[in-house]
Formats: C-alpha cells, sequence, structure tokens
C-alpha cells in the first residue's frame, strides 16, 4: 500500500482532533482530541520514517509517546481538580487567565 | 599598580548610601551625620583627584584597568582627563551642600512622628543613601574611558534619581496633597521614560560599536583610549553612514540627559516636584553627565560624524537657549522658572561644545562647573523660601526682602549669576562660550547673545515679584530670614562664584589641555584672527604716535 | 606708582565689601567709612595726579598688570590696569564728585534705616565705574561696564518696597543689559578680527581691518554707549531713575554711569577715527539725543525728571562731540568734566530742596524759596548758570566748544550739527529758567497735604551744604581754567590727537550765536513763568507738551514693540510648550495606552479562543513557507 495514504489519514485525524479541541467545551473531550492530534503526528513520523527508511522518526514517535503519557497525568491531574473545585468540566467555565 | 583613587572616590560615597541606609529608622540625625560625614570624605578624595592630576601630563590620568566581561572586550577603564576631573570634583563639591540644604526636607510631617517610630520604612535615611547612591554613579560615570562601564552607571542613575523625584516633594503643594502625590509620581515617572528611551536607543548605539570594533578590529573593544588609537592607526576606519547613526544613537541620549530642545519638557516637571535639594541634584550633577558625555563620546568616538551634525545641533542649542528664556519669562511657578532657565543655560553648554573651538569647549566645561554652583545657590536659596511659605507660586510672595533682607540678598546675588554678571563666575563661562561659538558661527554667536538680555529680563522679573514691592500679606510677613544651617549652606557657595569669577584660572589651566585633546580628536583648529596684531608688549603701545594712527592728523 | 592704581579701585571695593557683609554692627559708622574710602580714592588719585604731572607728556600712561584672569587657548584676558590722561581725568572726576556725593548724603540719608548698605552700594558704584575706566583691554571695561549697571539697579531700586523704584531699577538694567549685548559682539568682532581686545594692540593697529569691520565694531559700541548714556533710542531708563534717592541720580548723572558711553567713544577713538558710518551714526544720535532730552526737559514739572532731560541732552552734546572725531574729543570730555561739576550741584540742590519739602518733587508747588533755603539757592543759582553757558561759567567754555567744532564739522553735516547744537543750548537755557524761576522766584505755592502737613522749608544742614558749595566752585571755575592756554586740550592731547578744524563760521560768531541763543532761551522762560503767576495744576498743554510729558511717548513706544508683543509671545510660548511639545510626548504615550487597552481585550481567558489564535497562526506560518518556497 503506498504510504502517503497514511499521511493522509494523519492529516484527517489531525483535523479531527484541531476541530475537536476548538469546537467542544468539555474538558476530557478537549483533551482527548488533543490526544488524537499527537498521534496522528505520530502516524505522520513513522509514515515518513518508513517512507526514507530510516528509523529517527519512529525514534521520534516514542518520544512523543513518552511525553503524551506525562501531559496526560499533569492534565488530568488538573482537570479533576478543576471539577473538584468548579463542579464542571467546561473550559469556558474556567477562563481565569485574563486580565 | 598605584592606588585606585578613582574607584575609591567612587566607592566611598556607595558605601556611604549602603552604612547610610542601614542606620535604625529612629536615629534619624545620626544617618543625617553619616551621610555628610560620607560626603565630605569624598570631597576629600576629589580634591586628591584635582590635586595629583597634572594639567600638563597624559591626556588621561590616574587610569585604571582590570578585564571584566571578556567575551565582550568590556573592560572596568578609568581615567581622568582635565574635563572629568574638574566634573568629578563638581559633584563631590555640591553633594555635601545638597545634603545640608536637605537637612529636614525627609523628616516625618509633625504629626506622622509616632506613626513612623516603629516601622521599618526610613524615608529620612533613604533620601540620604539615595543621594550618596546618585553621587557614586555620577563620579564612575565621569572617570569611566569604558563605554559599556560608562553606559552602565549612566543608565542605573535613573533608579536612584526616580525614587528622589518621586518619593520626596515639598510637604505642601499648592494644589493640595493628594494632586500634589499624582503630579509628582507623574514627573518621575516622565523622568524615567525620557531617560530610558534615550538609555536603549544609545544601547542599540553601543552594540553596534562593538559589532564595528569586532568586526574590523578582530577583537570588540569598549575601550575610548584603544579605539582612538586603533583610528590614529588607520585599523579602524568606520563607514561614513555608520558612524552618523551611531553618532546619533549616543547623542539621543545625552540630549534628552542634557536636556536639549525638543527633549526638555521633563526637566520642568521634575525639578518643579521635586525638592529643591533633588532639583539641583538633577540639574547641576546628572544633567551634567549628558554634556560632558557629548564632549568625551560623541566628538571623541564620531569625529566625523559630530561634524556632520553641528549645523543641526548648533540650531538646536539656539532655540534651546531662546525658548528656554522666553519660558522662563512666562512662568508663575518658581522652580519651574528656574528650571526652564537651566534649559537655556544647558543650550549654551551644548552650544559650545558644537563650535569646535578651544573658547567655545573651554567655556562649555566651565559653563558646566559654574551654572552647577549658581544653579545650586539660586534653587536652594528659592527652596529655603518655599519651604518657609510652602507654595511655588510667585503670585504668593512680594516684599520679601523686606522682612529676610540676607535671604532677597542671597536670592539676588544667585539670580546675577544665572544672569552672568561680569565678576561672578558664570560671566566667564558665558562670554568664552559666546566668543568660541561667534568666531566660527558669527550669525549664532549673535543670536545666543539675546540669551543674555533675557536672562536679565527673567531673573530680574523673578526678583522684582517676589522680593520687591509692599510685603504681600500676613504670612509673608511672618517669614524668618535664613537660618545659620542655611547661610552655612548658600554663603560657600556665594564665595565660590565670586572667587572663581575673579580667579578662574586653576580651573582653566585643568581645563585647556583637554579641550585641545577633544579638539585634535575632531581635528579642528580655531580660526584665526584676519588681523592679528603684532605680538607686543604693554608698554610699546604709544597712542600718541601719529604713525599709528591712519586718522588722526597731528598738528 | 603703578601699584597704587590698583588701590584706587581696592579702596571702594573693599568699602562695598565690607559694608554689605559686614551686618548691623556697621549701622552707626558704615556711612563713615564709606566716605573715608571714597575720599582715600580721590586723596590716591591726586598723587598719582601730581605724579602724572611731573612726567613728560608722552610718558605720561602708566600701566599695573595684577594677573591673568581668563587664560584660554587663543584668549588672553587680564586684569591689568592702564592710567593715562583719559583715565586721569575720569578718575578724578569720579572720585572727587562721588566723594561729596557720599558726604553729602550722610545728611541725606539720615533717616534710613539702611543708610548702611545705601552707602555699600555708592562704594560699589564708585568701584565699577574706577574699574570701567582704568581697564586696559575691553573685557575688563566690559565688567565695570556691568558692574555699574548693577551699581545703579541696587540704588535706583534701593527704596525697593516701592513698586515703582523696583519696575525703574529692572527697567535700568534691563535696558542696558541691551546696550551690554552690543558692547559683547563688539569684543567679539575684535577678537575675531584682531585675535585680541586689550586696547593697545587693537587700537593700534585699528587701521589695517577692513572699514566693514570697523563700521560694525563702532555701531556696536555705539549701541552699548547708547545704553549706558541714555542715548536715544535706548534712553527710556533715564527718567524712572529718579526712582532712586537723590544722591544716587547726581552720582549716576554726574560723576558716573551716563559718563561712561562718552568714554567709550573717545577711549575707540582709533576705530571711530577710521570708520566714518560709524562716527555718522554717532554724531546723528547725540543731536537727536540732544533735541529729545531738551524737549522732555521743559514739559517736566517734577524737579528731577527735569533736570534728567537735561542730563539726556548734555550727554547728548558731548556724543555729538565725541562723533566729530580728533576735532571734539577733548571737547567732549571737557563738557563732561564741567557737566559733572553743575549737575552734581544742580542735582544735590534739587536733594535739598525736596529735603525742606517734605520730599514733595512738583514744581508747581514750590515757589519763592529763595528766601527760605539761601545757600541751596546761591549754589543751585551758579550751577543753572553754567549749565546755559553763562558767559564766564563752566558750562559756556566747554559748550561754545562743543558747537564751535560742530560747525568745523565741513559741509552740510557741519551746517546742520551746528545748527542743532545752537538749538539745544536755545532750549537748554529755557528749561532750565523755568526750574529755576519755578522753585525760587514767584509766591509760594505750597499747600498743607491731606494729613494737614504744611512743608516748612528749610536750609538743610551743613554736612548737605558743604558739598553743593564745593561744587559751585566747579561750576563757576572749571571752565575757565580749562581753557586758559588750552590746556585741557594740550592735556588729552595724547590720547585723542586733537587736531584743529577749520569752521566755516567765526569762533567769535560762534560765541556771539550762543549767547543770542541763551538769552533767547532765558527771555521765554521769563515771559512764560516769571510774569505770571504760575497755575498749581498743570494747564492741558499743546500737544507738543503732552508728549513730551509722556517723555515723548518713549515708553509707549516700547511698550507696543516689546513688552505687549513679548508677553503676547511668551504665553503663547508656555502654551505651545505645554500642549504641543509635550503633548506630543504625553499624545505617543496616551496612544500606546489606548493601544494596549484594545489589544489587551483578546486575552478574554477562553483557552478555546487561544487555541484558535494558535492554530491560526501556525496556518499562517505555514501558508507563508509554502508561498515563499513557491515563489
Amino acid at each position: 500500500m503506498n504510504p502517503v495514504n497514511y499521511v493522509y489519514l494523519a492529516a484527517l485525524l489531525f483535523t479531527i482532533g484541531a476541530a475537536g479541541v476548538l469546537l467542544r467545551r468539555n474538558a476530557i473531550v478537549v483533551f482527548m482530541c488533543i490526544e488524537l492530534m499527537l498521534n496522528a503526528a505520530n502516524l505522520t513520523l513513522v509514515a515518513f520514517s518508513r517512507m526514507h527508511g530510516n528509523l529517527d522518526g519512529q525514534i521520534m514517535a516514542f518520544f512523543v509517546m513518552v511525553v503524551a503519557a506525562a501531559e496526560v497525568v499533569v492534565g488530568l491531574a488538573i482537570i479533576v481538580m478543576l471539577y473538584r473545585s468548579r463542579h464542571s468540566a467546561s473550559v469556558d467555565d474556567a477562563s481565569l487567565m485574563k486580565l | 599598580m598605584s592606588f585606585p583613587l578613582l574607584t575609591t572616590t567612587a566607592v566611598v560615597p556607595a558605601l556611604g548610601a549602603i552604612a547610610t541606609a542601614a542606620v535604625p529608622a529612629a536615629r534619624r540625625t545620626a544617618a543625617k551625620w553619616l551621610a555628610f560625614l560620607f560626603s565630605l570624605a569624598t570631597l576629600g578624595l576629589a580634591a586628591a583627584v584635582l590635586i595629583r592630576f597634572d594639567p600638563d601630563g597624559a591626556r588621561y590620568q590616574l587610569t585604571e584597568s582590570h578585564a571584566w566581561i571578556a567575551d565582550f572586550g568590556v573592560r572596568y577603564e578609568l581615567g581622568a582627563d582635565g574635563i572629568g576631573a574638574v566634573m568629578i570634583a563638581l559633584t563631590a563639591l555640591l553633594i555635601p551642600f545638597i545634603i545640608g540644604a536637605g537637612w529636614n526636607d525627609a523628616d516625618p510631617a509633625p504629626g506622622e512622628e509616632e506613626e513612623t517610630e516603629n516601622k521599618r520604612w526610613r524615608p529620612t535615611q533613604g533620601f540620604f543613601a539615595l543621594i550618596l547612591a546618585v553621587e557614586a554613579m555620577v563620579i564612575i560615570s565621569f572617570a569611566a574611558t569604558d563605554v559599556f562601564v560608562f553606559y552602565i552607571f549612566f543608565e542605573a542613575m535613573l533608579i536612584p534619581m526616580y525614587f528622589l523625584i518621586g518619593g520626596f516633594g515639598d510637604r505642601a503643594h499648592a494644589a493640595g496633597e493628594a494632586e500634589g502625590a499624582k503630579q509628582r509620581s507623574y514627573a518621575a515617572v516622565k523622568f524615567l521614560l525620557y531617560n530610558l528611551v534615550g538609555g536603549l536607543i544609545m544601547l542599540a548605539a553601543v552594540i553596534g560599536l562593538f559589532a564595528v570594533t569586532s568586526d574590523q578590529l578582530g577583537e570588540g573593544t569598549f575601550s575610548l583610549q584603544e579605539i582612538a588609537r586603533a583610528r590614529a592607526s588607520g585599523e579602524l576606519d568606520i563607514a561614513t553612514s555608520t558612524e552618523r547613526l551611531l553618532f546619533l544613537g549616543f547623542f539621543f541620549a545625552f540630549a534628552v540627559k542634557a536636556p536639549l530642545w525638543p527633549l526638555h519638557t521633563w526637566l520642568p516637571n521634575a525639578m518643579g516636584e521635586s525638592t529643591a535639594p533633588v532639583a539641583v541634584l538633577i540639574t547641576a550633577v546628572v544633567d551634567k553627565v549628558g554634556t560632558f558625555a557629548m564632549l568625551r563620546f560623541c566628538l571623541g568616538l564620531f569625529p566625523g560624524a559630530s561634524d556632520w551634525a553641528t549645523p543641526v545641533v548648533i540650531a538646536l542649542a539656539l532655540v534651546s537657549i531662546v525658548y528656554g528664556a522666553l519660558l522662563a519669562v512666562g512662568q508663575r511657578d518658581i522652580k519651574r522658572l528656574i528650571a526652564y532657565a537651566s534649559i537655556s543655560h544647558f543650550g549654551f553648554i551644548v552650544l559650545g561644545v558644537f563650535a569646535m573651538t578651544s573658547q567655545g569647549q573651554g567655556g562649555a566645561t566651565l559653563y558646566m562647573v559654574f551654572h552647577g554652583i549658581s544653579t545650586a545657590a539660586l534653587m536652594l536659596v528659592a527652596g529655603f523660601l518655599i519651604s518657609r511659605r510652602g507654595s511655588r507660586l510667585i503670585a504668593d510672595y512680594g516684599g520679601v526682602q523686606k522682612v529676610a533682607p540676607v535671604l532677597a540678598g542671597t536670592f539676588l546675588v544667585g539670580g546675577l549669576a544665572t544672569l552672568s554678571l561680569p565678576g561672578l563666575a558664570p560671566f566667564i563661562s558665558e562670554f568664552l562660550v559666546l566668543v568660541g561659538t561667534y568666531s566660527r558661527y558669527p550669525a549664532a554667536g549673535i543670536v545666543a547673545t539675546a540669551g543674555i538680555v533675557l536672562a536679565a529680563l527673567y531673573v530680574l522679573l523673578l526678583y522684582q515679584r517676589t522680593m520687591t514691592g509692599p510685603v504681600k500679606d500676613e504670612q509673608v510677613r511672618r517669614l524668618p530670614d535664613l537660618r545659620v544651617r542655611e547661610l552655612a549652606v548658600v554663603a560657600p557657595l556665594i564665595a565660590l562664584l565670586v572667587f572663581l569669577g575673579v580667579f578662574p584660572k586653576p580651573l582653566t589651566e585643568m581645563v585647556d589641555p583637554a579641550v585641545e585633546h577633544t579638539l585634535s580628536d575632531v581635528q579642528k583648529k580655531d580660526p584665526k584672527p584676519q588681523h592679528p596684531t603684532a605680538e607686543q608688549g604693554w608698554f610699546d603701545y604709544k597712542p600718541a604716535a601719529p604713525a599709528e594712527h591712519g586718522g588722526g592728523e597731528h598738528e | 606708582m603703578e601699584s597704587l592704581i590698583g588701590l584706587l579701585v581696592g579702596a571702594p571695593l573693599l568699602g562695598a565689601a565690607v559694608l554689605l557683609c559686614g551686618g548691623r554692627r556697621l549701622d552707626r559708622a558704615g556711612h563713615w567709612l564709606a566716605s573715608v574710602l571714597a575720599g582715600a580714592s580721590f586723596v590716591l588719585g591726586a598723587v598719582l595726579f601730581f605724579d602724572m604731572l611731573g612726567k613728560d607728556g608722552e610718558h605720561r600712561a602708566l600701566h599695573s598688570h595684577l594677573y591673568s584672569w581668563v587664560p584660554v587657548e587663543g584668549f588672553q584676558a587680564d586684569v591689568a590696569f592702564q592710567l593715562d590722561q583719559l583715565s586721569m581725568t575720569f578718575v578724578l572726576l569720579i572720585t572727587g564728585v562721588g566723594t561729596l556725593i557720599h558726604i553729602y548724603s550722610i545728611g541725606y540719608m539720615e533717616h534710613d534705616e539702611r543708610r548702611r548698605r545705601f552707602f555699600g552700594f555708592l562704594n560699589l558704584f564708585l568701584a565699577a565705574m574706577l574699574l570701567l575706566v582704568l581697564a586696559d583691554n575691553f573685557l575688563l571695561l566690559y565688567v565695570g561696564w556691568e558692574g555699574v549697571g548693577l551699581a545703579s539697579y541696587l540704588l535706583i531700586g534701593f527704596w525697593q518696597h516701592k513698586p515703582s523704584a523696583a519696575a525703574a531699577a529692572k527697567k535700568a538694567f534691563l535696558v542696558n543689559r541691551v546696550g551690554d549685548a552690543g558692547l559683547a559682539i563688539a569684543i567679539f568682532l575684535m577678537f575675531t578680527t584682531f585675535g585680541t581686545f586689550a586696547f593697545a594692540p587693537v587700537l593700534s593697529s585699528a587701521t589695517d581691518a577692513s572699514e566693514g569691520k570697523l563700521t560694525a565694531i563702532g555701531l556696536m559700541l555705539l549701541l552699548a554707549a547708547c545704553g549706558k548714556s541714555a542715548q536715544v533710542p535706548l534712553q527710556s531708563w533715564l527718567g524712572d531713575a529718579m526712582e532712586g534717592p537723590t544722591p544716587v541720580s547726581a552720582l549716576i548723572h554726574a560723576a558716573t554711569m551716563v559718563t561712561a558711553g562718552v568714554y567709550l567713544i573717545t577711549r575707540s577713538g582709533a576705530i571711530f577715527n577710521a570708520a566714518p558710518d560709524a562716527q555718522t551714526a554717532v554724531v546723528v544720535v547725540g543731536a537727536v539725543t540732544l533735541i529729545f532730552g531738551a524737549i522732555v526737559g521743559c514739559a517736566k514739572d517734577d524737579i528731577k525728571k527735569a533736570l534728567a532731560g537735561s542730563t539726556m541732552s548734555q550727554i547728548g552734546y558731548m556724543i555729538l562731540a565725541a562723533g566729530l572725531g580728533p576735532i571734539g574729543y577733548a571737547f567732549a570730555i571737557m563738557h563732561l568734566v564741567t557737566h559733572g561739576f553743575f549737575k552734581a550741584g544742580l542735582f544735590l540742590g534739587a536733594g535739598s530742596v525736596m529735603h525742606g519739602m517734605n520730599d514733595e518733587v512738583d514744581m508747581r508747588k514750590y515757589g519763592g524759596l529763595r528766601k527760605y533755603m539761601p545757600v541751596t539757592f546761591v549754589t543751585f543759582g551758579l550751577g543753572y548758570l553754567a549749565i546755559i553757558g553763562f558767559p564766564g561759567l563752566s558750562g559756556f567754555f566747554s559748550k561754545d566748544q562743543i558747537i564751535e567744532a560742530a560747525f568745523a564739522k565741513g559741509g552740510t553735516q557741519g551746517w546742520i550739527l551746528g545748527t542743532v547744537a545752537l538749538i539745544g543750548a536755545a532750549i537748554t537755557a529755557y528749561y532750565m529758567t523755568r526750574v529755576m524761576v519755578l522753585t525760587f522766584f514767584g509766591e509760594k505755592r505750597w499747600e498743607p497735604d491731606e494729613n494737614g502737613n504744611e512743608p516748612h522749608p528749610h536750609e538743610s544742614p551743613s554736612v548737605m551744604t558743604i558739598p553743593m558749595i564745593v561744587l559751585a566752585f566747579g561750576s563757576v571755575f572749571a571752565g575757565g581754567l580749562f581753557k586758559a592756554g588750552d590746556s585741557f586740550v594740550h592735556w588729552l592731547e595724547p590720547v585723542t590727537q586733537h587736531s584743529h578744524g577749520d569752521s566755516p563760521v567765526s569762533a567769535a560768531t560762534v560765541t556771539t550765536g550762543t549767547v543770542v541763543a541763551l538769552l533767547l532761551g532765558v527771555g521765554a522762560a521769563w515771559l512764560q513763568y516769571g510774569r505770571r503767576p504760575v497755575p498749581r495744576t498743570a494747564p492741558r498743554g499743546s500737544l507738543l507738551t503732552r508728549a513730551a510729558r509722556r517723555d515723548l511717548l518713549q515708553d509707549d513706544v516700547n511698550h507696543a514693540a516689546f513688552v505687549t508683543g513679548g508677553s503676547y509671545l511668551t504665553r503663547s510660548l508656555v502654551y505651545v510648550d505645554h500642549k504641543l511639545v509635550d503633548g506630543l510626548v504625553n499624545g505617543t504615550a496616551a496612544t500606546f495606552g489606548g493601544l494596549s487597552g484594545r489589544l489587551r481585550r483578546l486575552q478574554n481567558g477562553f483557552a478555546r479562543s487561544y487555541a484558535v489564535s494558535m492554530f491560526g497562526g501556525a496556518a499562517v506560518l505555514i501558508a507563508a513557507t509554502l508561498l515563499m518556497r513557491a515563489v
């Protein structure tokens, strides 16, 4: 199968993720969409690695996975804390970052 | 390695600042005396600098040089030429008077006494510590021969000055307490912003200079002497357009500080809102760094560009002279009037610097010194007057000489020095500047001469409106005359004005060789008189000999 | 002998310093100290004078170099004195008349609580004036020049509590400063032309320079002289200067200050001789002022202001003579000296009259005072006869010579100048007779003031009358002494290079003309004021009289030209500085402030809107990268 198709799939996944981040309010969903985008990036890395026949991209993908895992830990903790304090998981309710 | 006299001169007040700030809150008087003693010690050291300085010796003396930031070619380089030595002496001389005049300026108001007792906030200590801190930085600026070192202290000065302007104002403000605080903070912020903008542009130019030197010499340097040497040997040849840009960057910062029209508007605010001693500190000490730096850095580093910019600078200086004087005439506030008078005088200094003649630059250097002393005398007496009545408005006074003749007399002498009366020191410098300007730019010389008429106008109007006439009201009638402390501050300044007006030779001897060096930097020579008279002894003159006169027929 | 020259200046300067810094302790003895020091200066001057007489004419000039004052590369200013015949004449006049005025002031200022300061200022005045005439270079002369201005400022405004006095003092200083600026520019010109401004080299090589330069220098010197000597167009301060105590007026008008301009022009004779255009300007100024002052003097009812007008006019004579060149210098100085005697006597007499009349100055409220003040009447009368040029008295000799020299100028110019001088003589006789008649003759016209205090005119104490008597002697005999064998002209010859002009009119004719003019003036005044009772309030008078009462509108002109315009200018500049220059900066600050306020709204705190901007930004960046690659 033509490896370019993986790239197309990655683009599709990335777009879905991005749209989710921008449109959904639930923090958990937003978070999942971010994961989707990260994985889209991983897919691209692996696809290109395959296309060019060197392993650098696959190594990078592993790095991204590790970072994503760390991010999940921190991010979920924040979401849980937010939910506890505000009884809502909506990102719009947490508009605390303005002056 | 000889004794680092210049560093010591700057370190002593810095130590004094720390020591003064550390005095416990309750021991206010001790803090004042401590600051005063440190300023006297600095004066002693500055006197040592003057004595050790040999006018006929090398251009820079008492030099110190240590590697500092080797990666950027920054060296801690100090050295005094005649001009720098004189300016250091002026600074060290004025600070004790400023401290003496401001003795009670930072005391808590009578009602607040108990309140402040156990607080950690110590305004009195802070006031004197800040003054000493400014002194230390100014002295380093005058001594620095490394552009980077100069830049750092030139900018760092703003911090203590900001607090001095914003934190300590006249106790009673015409517009009320709250409005006074607002205007004070406006003045302080304005001062800071103006000077920061100037400083930032200069920073760009400083970096540019580094880039140019590292490009051409292989190794970047900020050392004035090194750059001068490289230029003389032809190793360094800055492209004309680059040189002009760098010149403008430096000049802008100094023109803000000096201040030159149209960058002057921070000065009346700053001088008007701060207490009289701080106003003296601004105009007599801190601003002088600007004009001094024009002479040392603008002319020394960028002679070609200085020459190129001269017509514009002269025009701006002339505008400053006339404009400052006219605005002084129109002021209703004593301190702002003196501030505008200073703007006019700074115009004279810049004019003298850029006239590029030995008389002009020598006069400009003397002007810096004499203006410092004369403005200190006038402003401090004005401050004593203002603190008595609690008002800065000229209209609130009248007939003061009737109730306080000594105050009025010293005020008049200060005023006469400001209008450059012959016999007092400022006359010499002003005349030299005018002669020096006239010999190269006659039209500019004549326009500037108008400044001496206007100076008489604003000084005498001020005196007439505040001191003469019938006693204005009961409040004026109760004004006490000068107290002993106040007289002790003013009398030496006046004595100095008279002495230097009659016998300025010690100063001119210091300044003259340095000016010649600067002139050789810019490769200028004095214009020659058209019909030089033959060298002639005094006794050779015989007006009777008809041969010498074409016109007089003898019968 | 040379070392004594410095003491001439030093004595009064020391007095001024001691009296002004000494404080109240000196209140009781200060006036004596000042008078003694002034007298000491006069004695020193006399010693030097006799020493000078003992020498040969060519070798009389003394020189004393004290120290190098402002040594800057290419610019040498020294404190050095030069005492030649011209300076000597001035030294004797200044210290002599000055000392008499000091003594007179002891009586006149007896009741003033600030008498010590008054004497300090008087001494300062003498010191400054002596420095002016003794300096050997123009810069040191400039120091004395402005020092005189300062002393006059302090003395005219001595009664500072009167707003009018303070204003008059300021006006005098300011107008003088305009003249000073002229002198400063003249010095710049000399410096650029000759490379020095010491008398000796400049004057001896004056002819090397181009005529244009010399004319410029001459005109600037003339401007300076106009300021100090109250010549048109800088004459306006002199009338107001009468706000000072009367001895001050005597000092300013007779011995110091106004004579400085004549000195300057005479001293710079070598420059003027080589610049005929400048000389023409000088004579024009002199002639115009001569008539101007005389007309003003005719209309004033204030005795001091009438005398002030006369001073202006007499100085006009001197400037006119000085403008004539070598044929006139000596006569200018001669008239200056004789004028010093009689004008000082007249002013002191006027002061004595005011002293007896409760400080009343309006002559219309005097009348018949000769019975009450015989000494004042006689001394004032002798001064009067001298000033109108009564044959045999001082003024006759000196004025007659000037008129003759004016005719000798030659050509149309000579005729015009001579005629003007003759007319001036007639007007002088008129207004001085008017003063004399109004004050001392006729019926008494004074009345009790609103408090019911009627003046009790009485003779002044002898400390005041003795100086007046001495001056009266001078007014009578000085002229004859100077004229005898042309001794004065010969005395000054080494300095002024005197030459005789060929007058188209014979000396006898001129003298006759002068006497006729004098009789006309006196007769007219007698007809108007002597034969008819004088109204206590001044009649409205003709247009000219009214204009002359307002000093021929000098103040109105100045006011319209400078004061109104100037205050409008400064006020608008203050506005511009605040609104435009400052406003520009504040406007920039406000713009940035407003802009950042807008930008702040973008920070709305919604995480998703930040995300949108992030995506948007990334998209733009990628698009830009692609686009760049495509290009």
